[in-house]
């Protein structure tokens, strides 16, 4: 394993394998415990740094980071010396002159994880930059679907959606590829990327042709925050054509799952009677996070600071 | 090493255990835990601690039905997060943990490993069933011990003593994970 973790490209086959492994066997260690809680990083200090709005990813790293018996440090921009206009690299300097060994970093600029990785010490974790990556989103999304199917290589992924602005699509694009899914992305053309030719991906138009072929069905959001210009005509519109509704769900194979990396916005990507079913991976999904983040920061963090 | 033509010396190979010695010294711990634990035999949980103490604790489960007609619960506890060297040693694969169905609370666990050296693993085994329930008491069976302990830790139950020296390293095969069986001290080149 490399020393950071920026995105899902910093993972070759058997670095991705050997994440989802890990993951497994703490989860099944920690399954049924009453101390649910390790010693391995133990003196330890990661600081989730995060000058974006976040629920889940956020809660979900320092969960998995007390888990290995860490320090945890909560940093939001909102309330520190980020809105006296303090930069993004004296933010980190001085985080890490206080000790840290590990930034979790979520940003709104794409590339803002990278740019931390060259002037700190510790490992940097990637955890959202702006419309780039969120490598740790597409591990635990691997890892549910390795979960529900029994295997990835082959598994045929359907990710549908904003993959214009999406860093969960960007990486699980990458990311399955890597562990040998066959993915294919269904958008308006308004909402994929300049570029996506090169991706390795098949591209559709047409929801309704591929769902009896998916073996997994990821719902992207619809990024409110960041739809700037009309990339689609309505919301009606684009949930009568892309969105997820029971009768769709129908045309799935039996085994098929739904997943969606949230937060939902029910009745337009996805209704709420799928969000519900039993298809739905949505709640293992976060679930998941913990292990497989517990088993990101064990990985980076558990072996000498410079054995590399 | 470049411009020599000499290959690298072969390490010196002693076999201390043959395959059929492996199956005694297991033979005889499985009859020494049959009469150590008494009427108490069927609340034992054997826990291996992986890589070759969990094939260790099956095989000695085998045999002490074989010998008793009792069959004993077993276990396996991956103490890799538990380690005190992890920061020396760098991180590595996670193995299994699983115990019985009924848990260790309450229960005579004894832990099985192959090689019983500076007590290190040991410790961190007992931290992890601290973390796991409440054993009556903790009891430990090895295959060799080979001294050099760093840690006020002792073995229960020995297959074999093997005086070494720290230069050396004992090399534990067995057939579910090496092919064969066989234990042999290597002098390190």
């Amino acid at each position: 394993m490399k020393r950071h973790l920026l995105e899902a490209g910093d993972l070759d086959r058997d670095d991705a394998t050997l994440v989802l492994d890990t993951a497994a066997q703490i989860e099944s260690a920690l399954a049924g415990r009453e101390v649910k809680k390790l010693p391995t990083l133990r003196g330890r200090t990661v600081v989730n740094l995060f000058f974006e709005d976040s629920t889940r990813t956020r809660i979900s790293f320092e969960l998995a980071a007390k888990r290995l018996s860490a320090d945890v440090i909560n940093f939001s921009a909102k309330g520190s010396s980020v809105s006296k206009g303090e930069s993004l690299k004296d933010t980190a300097l001085t985080l890490e002159a206080m000790g840290s060994d590990a930034i979790v970093v979520r940003h709104g600029a794409s590339g803002a994880p990278h740019r931390l990785a060259q002037w700190v010490q510790g490992s940097v974790v990637n955890a959202g930059d702006g419309t780039h990556e969120h490598p740790t989103q597409a591990l635990l999304d691997a890892y549910t679907i390795r979960q529900r199917l029994g295997r990835l290589d082959g598994v045929r992924v359907v990710v549908v959606g904003d993959v214009l602005h999406s860093r969960v699509a960007r990486s699980n694009v990458w990311l399955l590829a890597t562990l040998g899914a066959e993915v294919t992305l269904v958008a308006p053309p308004t909402l994929l990327p300049v570029g996506v030719g090169s991706w390795p991906v098949q591209v559709s138009y047409d929801l309704d042709a591929v769902l009896p072929k998916a073996d997994v069905v990821m719902m992207l959001r619809v990024q409110a925050e960041r739809m700037n210009a009309s990339f689609f005509p309505s919301a009606r519109e684009y949930s009568r054509r892309y969105g997820l509704d029971g009768r769709r769900m129908g045309a799935l194979p039996d085994d098929a799952i739904v997943m969606h990396p949230g937060p939902m916005n029910r009745g337009m990507e996805i209704a709420a009677e799928v969000a519900d079913s039993a298809r739905s991976t949505i709640v293992d999904q976060v679930g998941n996070g913990v292990s497989v983040r517990m088993a990101v920061l064990y990985l980076l963090l558990g072996g000498a600071p410079d054995s590399e | 090493m470049t411009g020599s033509s000499a290959l690298p010396a072969e390490p010196t190979i002693a076999p201390l255990l043959s395959a059929d010695d492996v199956g005694r010294v297991v033979d005889r711990i499985a009859h020494q835990l049959i009469e150590k634990a008494g009427p108490d035999l069927g609340g034992l949980v054997l826990v291996g601690i992986p890589t070759r103490g969990a094939p260790l604790a099956r095989r000695l489960a085998t045999r002490i039905e074989t010998f008793s007609g009792i069959r004993v619960d077993v276990g396996t506890v991956d103490i890799t997060l538990y380690r005190d060297d992890l920061r020396l040693r760098g991180v590595r694969a996670l193995e299994d943990t699983r115990l019985p169905e009924a848990g260790i609370d309450g229960r005579l666990v004894v832990l099985v490993d192959d090689v019983l050296f500076s007590g290190r693993s040991v410790r961190a085994a007992l931290d992890a069933l601290r973390d796991l329930g409440r054993p009556r008491a903790v009891q430990l069976a090895v295959l060799v011990d080979r001294g050099h302990r760093e840690l006020p830790i002792r073995a229960d139950y020995v297959g074999k003593n093997v005086p070494t020296s720290r230069s050396q390293s004992v090399k534990v095969r067995l057939a579910e994970v090496d092919g064969r069986d066989e234990v042999t001290v290597e002098d390190q080149a």
